[in-house]
């Protein structure tokens, strides 16, 4: 009788794999006891695709357009990534203007990718208008990429050794101009929104993660960076053309929801900077390495690349044997390790606040699921 | 009137049910249309567009669509009382209509407790809304249903005690009173914060954004409406914007001086204002985020009843003074 006691004291709650606020097919089992949580236990593998394994019965270059399915909301980062590590494998050197046509097109999809977050974690704290606002700047961001890459959410546009088209001055021109509407918004996103005294009360003191909680975890991104550890690959380990430009580090100080949130709006700040100065600094020249072979066909070795994605790290492990396919690809999603800290910050708080700290942690589950 | 017995004409009674049930049904239509213009045009989109006049009879198709659709009941709900509460939440929503004043004559009952009657029968409302929550067997249901139990409860009482300090000034109970109290000047000048506190409450009591707890869809999915389908969800959805209605229409016959208002006729006063106040509750909607819901009821048992009360206390000074 004790024993079923025990048992009755909490119920479970399944909340997903379908519901609104998971954002994909994710499921947290939830150990309830009235609305308090007592155990919040994520289930992931509903979407597994075996990326991994489809780069091993592939070319190099087919399974790039996979990369553009693991995460495809910053498809560009990951891009880049693959074709970073291909590139190391073949020492090929991109030219120069390839490099900035990266960093401005992977810029601009960082910024959607933030934008089409703040939208919906507000539409997860019940703020319905905001989403479309966002949503209306989110969309120029896929105008201009849909004029150099031909897609607007799942891209494929770089290639090993450069970028298979080059960009026109319409397109740079409308780089600036979207600079300037979107710091146009700025007031409306932070009178209505950043200084909103409920959303002030629903993501201040919540969902805190200590720094050394950021490290036992391997947390990357805006997690550590909320929690004011300035961690960012693109000034820690720099590749590209980035050490070339003048930007900051948002961090936040105590680590909170809003911290997160405060991080993510402040880097499209920052990101529009890279835009600007590298619009203002484009050089001529070929957009393509000469020399790329017309076979994919890498020498013995391996190589680990990692990018900074608008979710945290991503990295590459790539094994190669000589092959036309890769050996080993191991793909380092950010989204799996800033998962991992849910069960620890979700205790001992109410279902409206785990939907909050899960929004802020910011999961794209395919890419957890792969 | 109401001290005598009011011979009542079956005529009249068939009269006034008809024209309670046309205006809750074209005030829900209307409403909802409302509603879709109002959200779109804050987030820069045109809403409904195809069907009718800028989809004046979107909703007309909407319902017709609604009627069509399956009702499924699920197989682990207890039957009897899931399909009593979508009737047990629109009756009490029905019988309000009774007391309300529209205009000088348009009233079906000039009751001398009117304002009792709607309060009374508005806190019905919760019972429907457990018997929902409670009766689907889905945890989030219940979810939904309790939480709006203890939300309704809450913001009753300061929504009551701000409404007697219009009644302690008037000293009736009447609605058509407090109308006529309003002849010289309207109370919402006279008692602003009773305003604004009444406007905070009724936000709450019609479950409506920044206080929609019990229908949360980024939490609850869809609170304790969630396993009903088809007719039964639209009888959820008529009260809502009815229960709207109601609590806009106090608002402008407590503070807004009702029909009153030059040139045009007193029912077309009273409608813009009652559709004025509705504006103003769905313009909240779209603009801010939800609170949660331990801060919902610190809210009311912390700041709105301590406040109301304030204000009763001293209009109750005041008129002593005076």
């Amino acid at each position: 009788m004790l024993e079923r006691g025990l048992e009755e004291k909490y119920y479970v709650l399944n909340l997903g794999p379908q519901h609104p606020s998971t954002h994909g097919v994710l499921r947290v089992e939830l150990q309830m006891e009235g609305e308090f949580i007592v155990k919040a236990d994520p289930d992931i593998g509903y979407g597994h695709r075996g990326h991994e394994h489809m780069a091993e019965n592939r070319t190099y270059l087919q399974f790039l357009p996979n990369l553009g399915r693991v995460d495809y909301l910053h498809a560009l980062a990951y891009n880049q990534c693959y074709c970073m590590a291909v590139e190391k494998l073949l020492e090929l050197k991109v030219p120069e203007r390839a490099e900035f046509i990266r960093v401005i097109t992977c810029e601009l999809n960082r910024i959607a990718s933030h934008l089409l977050w703040i939208g919906a974690y507000l539409l997860d704290l019940g703020a319905f208008t905001p989403f479309l606002y966002c949503f209306d700047d989110r969309e120029n961001i896929l105008d201009l990429l849909d004029r150099v890459t031909g897609s607007r959410l799942t891209y494929c546009y770089y290639r090993f050794g450069g970028v298979p088209r080059d960009v026109d001055d319409d397109f740079l021109a409308g780089c600036k101009a979207f600079a300037r509407r979107l710091r146009s918004r700025y007031r409306d996103y932070e009178n209505l929104v950043n200084k909103n005294v409920i959303f002030l009360e629903r993501t201040k003191g919540i969902g805190i993660i200590t720094p050394e909680q950021c490290v036992q975890y391997g947390l990357t991104g805006p997690m550590v960076r909320g929690s004011g550890i300035p961690y960012d690959i693109r000034k820690c380990e720099p590749y590209s053309v980035y050490p070339l430009f003048d930007f900051e580090i948002p961090v936040g100080s105590t680590g909170d929801v809003y911290d997160r949130y405060m991080v993510r709006y402040r880097e499209m700040e920052q990101s529009l900077r890279i835009i600007e100065q590298a619009v203002d600094r484009i050089p001529a020249g070929p957009i393509m390495a000469e020399k790329v072979p017309k076979r994919i066909k890498p020498a013995p070795g391996e190589v680990y690349v990692a990018v900074e994605a608008a979710r945290g790290e991503f990295g590459i492990f790539l094994v190669s044997q000589g092959e036309t396919a890769p050996y080993r690809l191991k793909l380092r999603v950010p989204s799996f390790g800033n998962l991992s800290i849910l069960p620890e910050i979700a205790v001992d708080t109410l279902v409206a606040d785990l939907v909050a700290i899960l929004g802020s942690i910011d999961v794209v589950v395919p890419e957890i699921d792969r | 009137m109401a001290t005598t017995v009011q011979s009542v004409s079956i005529f009249g009674m068939i009269a006034g049910l008809i024209g309670v049930m046309a205006l809750v049904a074209v005030n829900a239509l209307f409403l909802i249309w409302m509603e879709r213009k109002v959200s779109a045009h804050m987030q820069l989109r045109p809403g409904p567009m195809e069907v009718g006049w800028h989809g004046a009879i979107q909703t007309i198709a909407d319902a017709l669509k609604l009627l069509g659709k399956e009702l499924i009941t699920p197989r682990e709900v207890d039957r009897p009382v899931y399909l009593a509460a979508p009737i047990v939440i629109f009756l009490p929503v029905l019988v309000s209509f009774l007391v309300i004043p529209f205009s000088q004559n348009l009233i079906i009952r000039d009751m001398n407790v009117g304002v009792l009657l709607i309060l009374s029968f508005a806190a019905l409302t919760v019972l429907a809304i457990l018997m929902a929550g409670w009766a689907s067997n889905n945890k989030y249901a219940v979810f939904g249903a309790i939480r709006s139990v203890a939300q309704n409860v809450a913001y009753e009482i300061p929504l009551l005690i701000t409404l007697m300090s219009v009644i302690l000034m008037v000293g009736s109970f009447r609605l058509t009173d407090i109308v006529a109290a309003q002849s010289r000047v309207w109370f919402i000048l006279v008692q602003p914060v009773a305003f604004i506190l009444y406007i905070i409450c009724a936000t709450a009591e019609t479950n409506r954004a920044p206080f929609d707890l019990p229908e949360a869809e980024s939490e609850l999915v869809a609170g304790f409406h969630t396993e009903y389908s088809g007719m039964r969800f639209a009888l959820f959805f008529l009260a809502e914007y009815t229960n709207m209605f109601i609590v806009a229409a106090l608002a402008t016959i407590f503070f807004l001086g009702g029909w009153r208002g030059p040139f045009l006729p007193g029912v077309i006063w009273f409608l813009i204002k009652v559709y004025a106040i509705i504006f103003l509750i769905m313009w909240f909607r779209w603009t801010f985020p939800r609170v949660r819901f331990d801060q919902l009821i610190t809210l009311s048992w912390k700041i709105l009843i301590p406040l109301s009360l304030a204000n009763l206390i001293i209009t109750a000074f005041v008129l002593k003074l005076v």
